[in-house]
This record gives structure tokens, C-alpha cells and sequence, in this order.
């Protein structure tokens, strides 16, 4: 393929070393051809492309997760991403326990684009919502089960005798007479018998894998630098991309001048794509040096003047032109608040958020004439084939998708905004093309959490007891724009308050949908985050107007619901509720949601008007856990997101253009700023819940419900930071 | 043509005197385990060693370099047996893992300084290192379980 090779000209090479650059060869070395397609093995350096490495015997498909080859080697195929959460080590713990075979020897492979792989809770091959385990549940440890059945079968057709006979264990299979075959000897044959329609699965009882901790399988190529994340896929003769898009969304090119970035050194091509113009240069430091030589005229567009008092004023008026449109209702909550002892109303207000994932947003496309390659770190692997087949002009069965790890998801990968450009500048050029936003890209062109303005409307009976709650949430819709075929009208953004914990006579959920002009996406714990903030803020105000305890009035609410009872009460219990140390406050806030139970208390101080949070006490109830030292990760991992959302987190728009552009105006939470994080993990029988966006939602009113204590001051927007407290 | 000192070999690189480390390392010698955060020293995801203290790759320019020793993660150690290394597999400290690299190599400059860290100087060497997924908790335990592993006679 000489024309592939111009752009190798010039490259590095160090003394005395075969050429660094990995290559194509190379890169296909390190994967397997298995089911038919090409399929990415991930770095896991005990395994890539070592010679004798297992995997590189041919191996055989026993279904659509795994794989086994003639030398043993297990390969699981995981058709979810990993982007932090955990889920190369879960889910392939769930297909484990019921294969029977050593969990620490398994390979992991990222799954193709497929039907096979589609998440029937989310309608679609995408990670997100946080059921990945919950979705596997059933699913892989049948997988497992059905390829332990088959393997007996092999086996028991080998030596002529009853299946009943043999028993699996560690990758073999064994009789009573004291044979013992391999899988690695029997997967072929297994693999030629009919599948068993029904298998039995282990009962909790006889779990040796399921609930205990092993190490995560992508650790170690973690700390080598040897993962592989989308930046870092290398193809031979890949050239690379920038692109300037227009600082306010919505715009386009009006006249565009790129004599002098392409007279620039090692720029190949510039090209205007609909999605901004792309920069193709040997290196990526040309096309970036060139990208900034570029002469735009921008035309604006609507959005030219937007800025945040525009925006809070559109939800503002919405919000008072209609009570909205109901989602759910029971009894009669406005009549209820008007012949109340007492009623409340609050509104608050959630700002636009930022994704702010550590690896900028990327895609490595090579399109040839037949088909597309596409190297990518997504949470939606179809949607990311059809975006690239329209691109490339080819039917979406023509494009390969090869998903990587994923350096942070937190939902702005379920976007594939950043593909097409990619796959134009590899169209274009006939090479393969690795396309890298900057930081500034990828904080200014982001899909934000959506503003919302949250009104609620309560009333206690004579008693103090909760008579009626009303919420009216006015926001732009994600949905919306995400999925148009979807016409159910109540957006993503109410999801938590459809599953209001608390009980209550009187209760309403109303939503008025208003755009902005702004791209809006889901962000880690979409609708939990924002509504529990309301939610939880209103429990705490409530409280304190019926002059109780604000953990006594929750599990009054609560009463007959002893998960959620029995995280709040353990939550009191280990953080000190009702004896804080001298000089910290605490507050309490609860969620459900993702079929899991949390309470957080946070204990803070406020010093001359600044607000410190010194620990946030966690305790959960996710069900059955998998792999509970990954549980306990995600909590940590959650409160630290909700922590920088809460204290800081907020994007500001002036002048059509986002005013955040890098870490020193985005603010994230750093190691010395952390508070002491203590999880407390449940022991469950209910079925496994989510746990990867979960731990998000209850910290910012914990926080705010601690500062109401500590300084009789109710915080009803976020962040803290606008107020002047941290 | 400039001639570096990356991870005790010397390699002839031809880019301009102003590209960033960063983007020679992971560009022109195919050493990808240097990660792109901001671009400013800001994120810590890109720091290597710069003649054995931890530096922000990413605004160090190639002209910079004649006569210094850089190390990479990929030079921490050939086989993941670095002390830091080994406390962050024990610990299981990565999520996402891609500002690990960045996270290992501070943790290690800090270590070839002070071999018995307080909390205080965990503070202050790791600040700027932004871990996105909250992975601190376990980093810090990884850093002093990394001390004891250093310690004659503590190794277990």
C-alpha cells in the first residue's frame, strides 16, 4: 500500500531499536479474528501480542461473549465500555462463576458493534443508565452456564459416558474416573452441539467468584502506561487531525482563509466538514500549530448574544407561563397546599455542567473504498457505526468499530458529535486519521447537563406531617435532541421524581420543556443529581418547618421501605447524627434510584463565611454486589463528581461563548482538597442495582442541609462557589 | 534533528525545537503511556521525570531538553515492579486509568525525595494531578503503602 506510507517519512526512530511507531501490523497482531469480525483486544500486557500468548491460538466461539482457544486461553468479549466503572472485570466475574475457569487468566476483548450486545434497558448497545450488571445479570451468567454445559457434553461424548459424570473445575472438565480434558481440547466440539435452552444457575449460596473482590482485569495495563486509550491508537501511516469549530454552537464558517496554515510544515490537507474545519498534519502539534494559523469569519448564528441571565430568564418565563405538563399525580396536592396548616414553596436552580472527561474527546477513522475502520472510545458503538457510515458514504455492516478504553465516559461519549470529522478527513485523504480535540475543544463544544428551575410546592398538616409535595421542573430536553423518535414528551431530566420515595397523600410532578440554543447531553446521574438536590433541599426545609429531626421526618416518610430506612439509619449511626464534634455540622440526604438505596451525611464548618466539608459518610444498599471492592470505588468516585459539581461546578455562557475553557475555570476537586469519604456497603438479596452514577446525587444537599444547620443559611442554587462560600 | 535522553536511551527526534515533550514522546516515539489533559500544566496527565523531578510534559518544549534525562512511565520500570507500581495493582487504585500515568509518576518523584511521606507532602506533590473518576482516596493509601514496601525490613 505505498500510498499509505507517505506519511511515514521522517519519523523518529530511536537508536539502535526497530521503528516505535506500532504500526498496522502490529496492531493487528495484537487482535483476534473471532465470530467473524475484528476484534480489539485491549492491552492487557500479561496477554498482547507476546508470541505464545493465549489468544493467539485459534480459538472457538462458544456464544457471543467468549471464546475459547485450542491451548485453553479464555477470551471474554464485553459489550460494554469501560470507561472507569468496572465493567472488564464484572461482567466478565458474572460469565466466570458459572464457566468455572481461574478469573485472573481471562482475556478481555471489547465487543463489536451488535445486536447480540444490545442493553434491553436501554434499547441499544449503549453503557449508560448504570444497569450494565444489572442487564448482564441473568444474561452472562447463562452464557457461562450454557458453555460449562457444552464442555460437559464434549467431554462426556469423548469417554462414552453419562454427562452427569463429569463436573467442570478451573478449565477442565473431570469424571469420576479421574480423567480429566481441557477446555482448550474440548471447546471445538463443544462448540458443534446445540446449544441447552435451560440451565440452571448457582444459587447465591454457591458463588466462589460472585461477591468477592478479585483485582480489576485492566489494572495492570493501567499503571504500565500500556492501556489503550482512543489517543492513543496508532495505525501505520495515520496522520493527524484538529479542527476548529465555532466558539459559539450553533454557528458556521463565513469565510474561511487557510493559505497560511497550509503552507505550514507537515500540514497535508485543510478541509471545512460540517462539523468545523479539520486540520490534517504529519503530527499533531503541526495540525494544532496550523489549526490556530487558520483565518475564520465566523457567522454566529442565533446563539450570538445568549449568556446566563438570557438563559435563566427563558426557564424563568416557561416556568410562570404554565404549571407544565403533569407526569404524575396523585390525590389532589394544589387543592391540599392551599387549605394546609402550612405550606412552602422554594425554587431552585441547577446550573449547565460540563462532562470534563480527563481524555479529551477523539476518533482514529481509516476509510478505504470498501470499508471504515473506527477506533474509538464510545459508549454507543451502533450509534457511533451508522454516524461513521453516513460519514463514509458505505452501509453501516461496512464499518468496523473497535472500541477502546474509554479515558472517562460520565455520559458525553454516548455523543458521537466528535466522529464524522474524522471519518471526512480519512475519506479525504485516503489514509487513516486520528482526530484529537483540545482541552478548550472539548470543554467549549460539550453536550451540558441542562440548566433546570426546579419549584416546589409543599404543605404539612397540623402535625408537621408531609400532606402534599409538588415539583414543576422546567429545562431543556435531552431526549429530545438525543433520540427524536422518542415522543414521549417527559423528558430524562424527571426521571428521579417518577420514583419519588416518599410517602405522601397529595403529590405532583409537572414539566415544562424550554430550549436554550445549547447542546444538552446526559451527565453522570442525569436526573438524580439535579431533582435529589431539590428534592433533598425540600425534605430539609420541611423538617424544619414542622420543627423535627431532619432524619426523623425522612423515615417517618419512609416507614414502610426498610432498605431505605436501614441506609439512613446506618448512615446517622456512623457519622455521628445528633452529636456532632465540636465546631462540624452535618447533614443528611437519601436518593433511590438505579434500583439502589443511599444515604450520605456530610459533616462540614464554616470559618469567617467559608464553608469546609471534612468527610461525607456513605452508606449503600446496591443489592447483590459483584464485586463489592468495585462498589466501594464507585461511591468514592460518585462523591468526588458531586463534590466538584457542588462546590464549584458551573458553565457560564457570554456572548454566545462558553467562559469555561480548562481546568483553571472548570474547577475539579484535587487530592488536597478531599474529604474524608467513609462507604459503608450493604449486604442485599435484591437483584444487583447500579452503582456507577448513584453516589453523585445525595452530596450537594447533604452539603447544603449541613450548612443550614451550621449557619441557618439555605442554599436553593448551586454552586456553593456563587454565593461566596468556597 | 535534537538528540534526548528519553528513559536512558538517546533518540534523535525530528520536530521543531517548540514541540512540546508531550507530543514527541506520544507522537514521535509512539510512547502513548504520556497522556493529553489541558495542554497547560494544569492536569497533571502528561508528567514525567525531567531528570528525576516530575514535570508537566505538555509545556516543556524540545529545546528544553539537551543534556536532561526524561523518564516515562513506560521507563518507571520494565515489568510493573516500580514500589508505586506494585501498591497501585495492590491496591487496585485505577478507574478510567488515564490520568494514572501521570498520578504513578508524581507519586514516584515524591517518593525518591521523601521516602516516608506525610499526608502534608502527599498534599502537596499530588495537587496537581486531577483524577476526574476520584480515584485520591486510593492514591494516597497506594502512596503509603508504597513507603512501607520501600522500607527495609516493612516489605511484606
Amino acid at each position: 500500500m505505498p500510498t499509505r506510507d507517505r506519511a511515514r517519512a521522517k519519523r523518529a526512530t530511536p537508536r539502535n531499536e526497530a521503528p516505535a511507531d506500532t504500526g498496522r501490523r502490529d496492531f493487528c497482531s495484537r487482535t483476534a479474528r473471532l465470530g467473524g469480525g475484528l476484534l480489539l483486544a485491549m492491552t492487557v500486557p500479561a496477554f498482547a501480542g507476546r508470541p505464545g500468548a493465549p489468544g493467539v491460538a485459534t480459538p472457538t466461539e462458544l456464544n457471543a461473549w467468549l471464546q475459547i482457544a485450542t491451548d485453553g486461553s479464555i477470551t471474554v468479549l464485553v459489550d460494554r465500555s469501560e470507561m472507569g466503572q468496572g465493567v472488564y472485570t464484572a461482567l466478565p466475574m458474572l460469565l466466570a462463576e458459572e464457566l468455572e475457569v481461574d478469573f485472573t487468566t481471562i482475556r478481555i476483548v471489547a465487543a463489536p458493534a451488535g445486536d447480540a450486545y444490545v442493553n434491553a434497558g436501554n434499547g441499544g448497545q449503549i453503557t449508560g443508565t448504570s444497569n450494565s450488571v444489572s442487564d448482564a445479570w441473568e444474561r452472562l451468567r447463562t452464557a457461562g452456564a450454557q458453555a460449562r454445559t457444552l464442555l460437559i457434553a464434549a467431554a462426556a461424548d469423548k469417554w462414552r459416558i453419562a454427562p452427569e459424570r463429569c463436573r467442570a473445575n478451573r478449565g477442565r472438565i473431570e469424571n469420576d474416573r479421574g480423567q480429566s480434558l481441557s477446555y482448550g481440547q474440548l471447546a471445538q466440539a463443544a462448540a458443534k452441539l446445540e446449544v441447552p435452552k435451560e440451565v440452571k444457575l448457582k444459587s447465591k449460596a454457591d458463588f466462589t467468584l460472585i461477591g468477592t473482590s478479585p483485582r480489576r482485569l485492566d489494572t495492570p495495563s493501567k499503571v504500565d502506561g500500556s492501556a489503550e486509550f482512543g489517543l492513543d491508537v496508532r495505525l501505520q501511516g495515520m496522520l493527524y487531525a484538529a479542527i476548529a469549530q465555532c466558539p459559539v454552537q450553533g454557528g458556521r464558517v463565513q469565510s474561511l482563509d487557510s493559505r497560511a496554515a497550509e503552507a505550514m510544515p507537515g500540514v497535508r490537507r485543510v478541509l471545512e466538514t460540517p462539523g468545523g474545519v479539520v486540520v490534517v498534519a504529519e503530527h499533531f502539534w503541526q495540525a494544532l500549530k496550523a489549526r490556530d494559523a487558520l483565518k475564520i469569519v465566523w457567522d454566529e448564528g442565533a446563539n450570538a448574544s445568549l449568556d446566563n441571565g438570557a438563559i435563566r430568564a427563558l426557564l424563568d418565563r416557561a416556568a410562570a407561563a404554565n404549571r407544565g405538563l403533569v407526569a404524575k399525580q396523585a390525590g389532589d396536592p394544589a387543592a391540599a397546599i392551599k387549605s394546609a396548616a402550612k405550606s412552602f414553596a422554594a425554587v431552585y436552580e441547577l446550573p449547565m455542567l460540563a462532562h470534563a472527561t480527563m481524555e479529551p474527546m477523539n476518533c482514529t477513522a481509516d476509510v478505504r473504498a470498501e470499508r471504515c475502520d473506527l477506533y474509538v472510545g464510545t459508549q454507543v458503538q451502533q450509534l457511533a457505526q451508522a454516524t461513521a457510515a453516513e460519514a463514509a458514504g458505505l452501509p453501516p455492516a461496512r464499518v468496523n468499530v473497535y472500541t477502546t478504553l474509554l479515558g472517562g465516559g460520565f455520559g458525553r461519549r454516548l455523543e458521537v458529535d466528535f466522529i464524522p470529522a474524522a471519518v471526512l478527513a480519512s475519506k479525504a485523504l485516503g489514509v487513516p486519521v486520528k482526530l484529537v480535540w483540545t482541552r478548550e475543544d472539548d470543554m467549549t463544544q460539550d453536550y451540558y447537563r441542562p440548566p433546570a428551575r426546579e419549584e416546589i410546592r409543599a404543605a404539612l398538616d397540623a402535625h408537621g406531617k408531609l400532606l402534599a409535595w409538588q415539583l414543576h421542573i422546567t429545562s431543556p430536553s435531552i431526549t429530545a435532541r438525543f433520540d427524536p423518535s422518542n415522543k414521549d414528551p417527559f423528558d430524562s431530566v424527571i426521571e428521579y421524581v417518577q420514583n419519588y420515595p416518599y410517602a405522601v397523600p397529595n403529590f405532583g410532578l409537572s414539566y415544562t420543556r424550554r430550549e436554550i440554543g445549547i447542546n444538552v447531553g446526559y451527565l453522570r446521574s442525569v436526573s438524580h443529581a439535579p431533582n435529589c438536590f431539590a428534592v433533598e433541599s425540600s425534605l430539609d426545609e420541611l423538617a424544619a418547618a414542622a420543627n423535627k429531626n431532619p432524619l426523623d421526618f425522612r423515615l417517618e416518610l419512609l416507614v414502610s421501605k426498610p432498605r431505605h430506612t436501614n441506609v439512613l439509619k446506618l448512615a446517622a449511626e456512623r457519622s455521628g447524627w445528633g452529636h456532632p464534634r465540636p465546631g462540624r455540622h452535618l447533614g443528611i440526604a437519601f436518593m433511590e434510584g438505579y434500583t439502589s438505596v443511599i444515604a450520605q451525611v456530610a459533616e462540614i464548618s464554616v470559618k469567617d463565611g467559608a464553608l469546609a466539608v471534612h468527610r461525607i459518610t456513605c452508606v449503600v444498599d446496591c443489592g447483590q454486589m459483584v464485586n463489592p471492592r468495585i462498589v466501594e470505588s464507585q461511591m468514592e468516585s460518585g462523591i468526588v463528581f458531586g463534590l466538584s459539581a457542588a462546590l464549584w461546578g458551573g458553565i457560564t455562557i457570554g456572548a454566545g461563548r462558553v467562559r469555561e475553557t480548562n481546568f483553571n475555570t472548570y474547577r475539579l476537586l484535587r487530592a488536597n482538597e478531599m474529604p474524608e469519604i467513609d462507604v459503608l456497603l450493604v449486604a442485599s438479596d435484591a437483584l444487583p442495582g447500579g452503582i456507577g452514577e448513584l453516589a453523585v446525587g445525595p452530596v450537594a444537599p447533604a452539603i447544603c442541609n449541613a450548612l443550614y444547620t451550621a449557619a441557618g443559611k439555605r442554599v436553593r442554587s448551586l454552586p456553593l462557589s456563587v454565593h461566596g462560600l468556597v | 534533528m535534537a538528540l534526548i535522553s528519553v528513559n536512558d536511551r538517546a533518540i534523535d527526534v525530528d520536530a521543531t525545537p517548540d514541540t512540546p515533550l508531550l507530543w514527541v514522546l506520544r507522537d514521535h516515539l509512539a510512547m502513548t503511556g504520556t497522556k493529553y489533559g489541558c495542554g497547560v500544566a494544569l492536569c497533571g496527565a502528561c508528567t514525567v521525570h525531567v531528570d528525576g523531578t516530575a514535570m508537566r510534559s505538555c509545556v516543556l518544549p524540545l529545546r528544553a531538553l539537551a543534556g536532561r534525562r526524561v523518564t516515562t512511565i513506560e521507563g518507571l520500570s520494565v515489568d510493573r515492579s516500580h514500589v508505586v507500581q506494585r501498591a497501585w495493582i495492590e491496591l487496585d487504585v485505577p478507574q478510567c486509568g488515564y490520568c494514572q500515568s501521570g498520578q504513578i509518576m508524581s507519586a514516584a518523584a515524591l517518593l525518591a525525595v521523601k521516602p516516608a511521606p506525610s499526608d502534608a507532602d502527599i498534599d502537596a506533590a499530588m495537587a496537581g494531578n486531577l483524577c476526574r473518576c476520584g480515584t485520591y482516596p486510593r492514591i494516597r493509601k497506594a502512596i503509603h503503602r508504597a513507603a512501607e514496601l520501600l522500607a527495609p525490613g516493612r516489605e511484606t
